[in-house]
């Protein structure tokens, strides 16, 4: 069965419409990159996934239960669904701690005590147990990364989207986030990541979908994808002839 | 003639600062809540309650607080009460603060950027929520310094109310020109009162805006 | 309430009120021109003038931003005929919107050279112009245009302030209002009207700096 299942999705920002229906089924403990040039629509999809923007048409649904556009349904999703964005958004009047706590508090109503251990325990998957106290601007870009990965994970979801989580850092940084993501995906998470690292993808990702235009224009086993694209357009975007 | 020496005439002009004080404070705390009142209207509202409040702060910021003023006082008038100045210059004060303060605030909870609302939101947070604890705690810490800058307005725009009649301290010092024929000193005195007590309040803004430029850069 | 509103005095008192606005218009546009070109002054002592200029200059702002409107319009009309300075009504209106703007704009345009990237002055300086000549030519023009929005509303305040300045008889708008309400005793009324024209006043205020922003800086890009 699938974990998330997106059908004829459609969206529109004013006349130009970006996402021109796209269909996607993505397995328990997958791990799926989304490659495409700028203004394909990668980020619009990811967005609508986590309910970030309202589908215009088609149907998204993960778990088993549909996404709809109201607070209730929302929260219910969001649950389910972790995001990470580009630009960190870590809170910024709020510890590394406090990052991770506050959504366990407010929006599960776990108790203090217990969200604060499971803050330090998700700190520390992320390698930065020390932290627990610092203010983000203390910390480098690659740190707020993982601790924004902290707090998602904090939230115990069953699939994590990553919107380029690592085009915002300095090249020295983006190991340290891959090697966290590349961590998570080898214990099972299900991630569906929109990445500009090539190697990455093709090392860790079982499949890789290809958008163009608004349309997923190829999909396949990242071998496939890479080695022998079959549309011109790929092809293009890869830089191979 | 009486000979008034400048002891007689500043003990005059600081009882009177007293009301100056008094109705500065009653407009700042009454003006902020109506502000709060309409800030919530305004961003957590309807369609007319946007439009209400957007057009309450054209009104009060597009005309002079002397006519507002003026409209408080025979606008009371009508309902046939005899209204005393100090009430009619306390409604209009603490409408024509919150006018500003809402504006101010607003600001402030705009100028929170937008990855704060999305982070939020993908962490299941509802409005309230959001609001709570991620948006009004960074927007409060930019709102403050601007906040104090414009009580200085309020301590200075109390000056107006001595034209309908309130007894405060530019009223005394027209009252104590008149009897000392020293207007010079007397408005000079005046003057510095006021200094007194806005240019604490001007400096402390200033402060707080620079340590919150640098609480910006680095905690 | 049994109050019969009226409007019938405005067929009589209408040249008043024009009057009135015309007034208020002039006290505008002079405090506008001179109170900003004495901010500018303030602006450059401040930034660059000699050291003696810089404490004055402060101070001058300082007891301007931080003291009412009001008085230092009495001070200026009862206050300053004791040092043998007499000026009519108007005269006295006028300068106290001068100083009072001029105080205010010295601070923005302050903030609009702050702004200025050093290199601006350091182009000019390797370009051998003078300070004054780099002042004039390569920094002003951008300063003015980051601060016009600020200036604008700074003026339109100033503007609305000056309904004060009925206080030492000078016959502006308020004025106008007071005086008639004072003939037909249709208090409520006439500061309604009164209101109503300083409202779509401040609205053309802003609408005719806006364009005038818009003509001195043709489209470009702030920096
Ligand atoms: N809020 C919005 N309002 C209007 N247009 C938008 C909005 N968000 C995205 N778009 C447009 O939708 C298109 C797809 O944007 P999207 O951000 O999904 O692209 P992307 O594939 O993520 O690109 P990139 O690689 O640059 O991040 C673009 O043309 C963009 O201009
Ligand atoms: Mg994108």
């Amino acid at each position: 069965m699938s974990l998330i299942e997106i059908t004829d999705v459609r969206k529109s920002f004013g006349q130009t419409e970006v996402l021109k229906g796209i269909d996607l089924d993505v397995k328990p403990g997958e791990v799926i990159a989304v490659i495409g040039k700028s203004g394909s629509g990668k980020s619009t999809l990811l967005r609508c996934i986590n309910g970030l923007e309202t589908i215009d048409g088609g149907s998204i649904s993960v778990a088993g239960a549909q996404l709809l556009p109201d607070e209730a349904h929302l929260k219910a999703l969001r649950l389910k669904v972790g995001m990470i964005f580009q630009q960190f958004n870590l809170f910024p009047h709020l510890t590394a701690g406090g990052n991770v706590i506050l959504s366990q508090t407010v929006v599960k109503k776990t108790p203090k005590r217990e969200a604060e251990a499971m803050a330090r325990k998700m700190l520390e998957r992320v390698g930065l147990a020390e932290k627990f106290d610092a203010y983000p601007d203390e910390l480098s870009g690659g740190q707020q990364q993982r601790v924004a990965i902290a707090r998602a994970l904090a939230m115990q979801p069953i699939a994590l989207l990553c919107d380029e989580v690592t085009s915002a850092l300095d090249p020295e940084l983006v190991a340290e986030v891959l090697a966290v993501v590349r961590e998570l995906a080898a214990e099972g998470m299900t991630l569906l990541m929109v990445t500009h690292e090539m190697k990455f993808a093709r090392d860790v990702c079982s499949r890789v979908v290809f958008m163009h235009q608004g349309r997923v224009h190829e999909i396949g086993r990242p071998e496939e994808v890479f080695a022998r694209p079959k549309t011109p357009e790929l092809r293009q975007f890869l830089g191979v002839q | 003639m009486i000979e008034f020496t400048i002891w007689d005439i500043l003990r005059n002009l600081l009882l009177a600062a007293r009301w100056t004080v008094v109705l500065s404070l009653v407009s700042f705390l009454g003006g902020g809540i109506v502000g709060a009142l309409l800030l919530f209207l305004r961003i957590g509202g309807n369609r007319l309650s946007t439009a209400f409040t957007k057009y309450y702060v054209e009104f009060f910021q597009g005309t002079p607080l002397l006519m507002q003023l003026f409209l408080a006082f025979f606008g009371l008038g009508l309902f046939g009460i005899n209204v005393p100045a100090w009430l009619a210059a306390g409604i209009a004060l603490i409408l024509w603060t919150a006018a500003f303060l809402t504006e101010i605030w607003r600001g402030s909870v705009e100028s929170v950027v937008r990855g704060q609302w999305e982070a939020s939101a993908s962490l299941g947070m509802g409005y309230v929520q959001q609001m709570r604890y991620v948006i009004l705690p960074q927007a409060l810490t930019v709102a403050i310094p601007p906040t104090v800058g414009f009580s200085v307005q309020v301590v200075k725009g109390t000056a107006l109310t001595s034209i309908i009649g309130f007894v405060e301290l530019s009223k005394a010092g027209t009252v104590v020109t008149n009897a000392t024929f020293q207007p010079f000193t007397v408005y000079g005195l005046v003057a510095l009162i006021y200094f007194a007590l806005c240019w604490p309040l001007s400096k402390s803004s200033q402060i707080l805006e620079r340590k919150l430029n640098v609480a910006h850069r680095n905690h | 309430m049994t109050y019969a509103f009226s409007f019938s005095w405005l067929a009589e008192y209408y040249p008043v009120l024009l009057k009135g606005i015309l007034i208020t218009i002039e006290l505008i546009v002079v405090g506008g021109l001179f109170g900003v070109a004495l901010g500018t002054a303030c602006a450059w002592a401040r930034a660059l003038g000699p050291a003696w200029l810089k404490p004055l200059v402060s101070a001058y702002v300082e007891l301007i931003r931080n003291t009412p409107f009001l008085i230092q319009l009495f001070f200026i009309f009862f206050g300053l005929p004791s040092l043998g300075v007499r000026l009519t009504e108007l005269e006295a209106a006028n300068l106290a919107m001068v100083v009072n703007l001029g105080a205010y704009s010295c601070e923005i345009v302050r903030a609009g050279l702050q702004a200025t990237p050093r290199g601006q002055f350091e182009a000019g300086a390797s370009l051998a112009m003078s300070p004054i000549q780099t002042f004039r030519y390569i920094v002003l023009v951008p300063a003015f245009q980051r601060i016009w929005p600020a200036l604008s509303s700074q003026v339109v305040i100033v503007m609305l302030g000056s309904a004060v300045v009925s206080q030492i008889a000078a016959e502006d708008l308020t004025f106008a209002a007071n005086f008639i309400q004072s003939r037909s005793f249709r208090a409520f009324e006439a500061y309604f009207v009164t209101t109503a024209i300083y409202l779509a006043l401040a609205i053309l205020l802003r609408q005719v700096l806006a364009g005038i922003g818009a003509m001195i800086f043709p489209r470009r890009p702030a920096r």
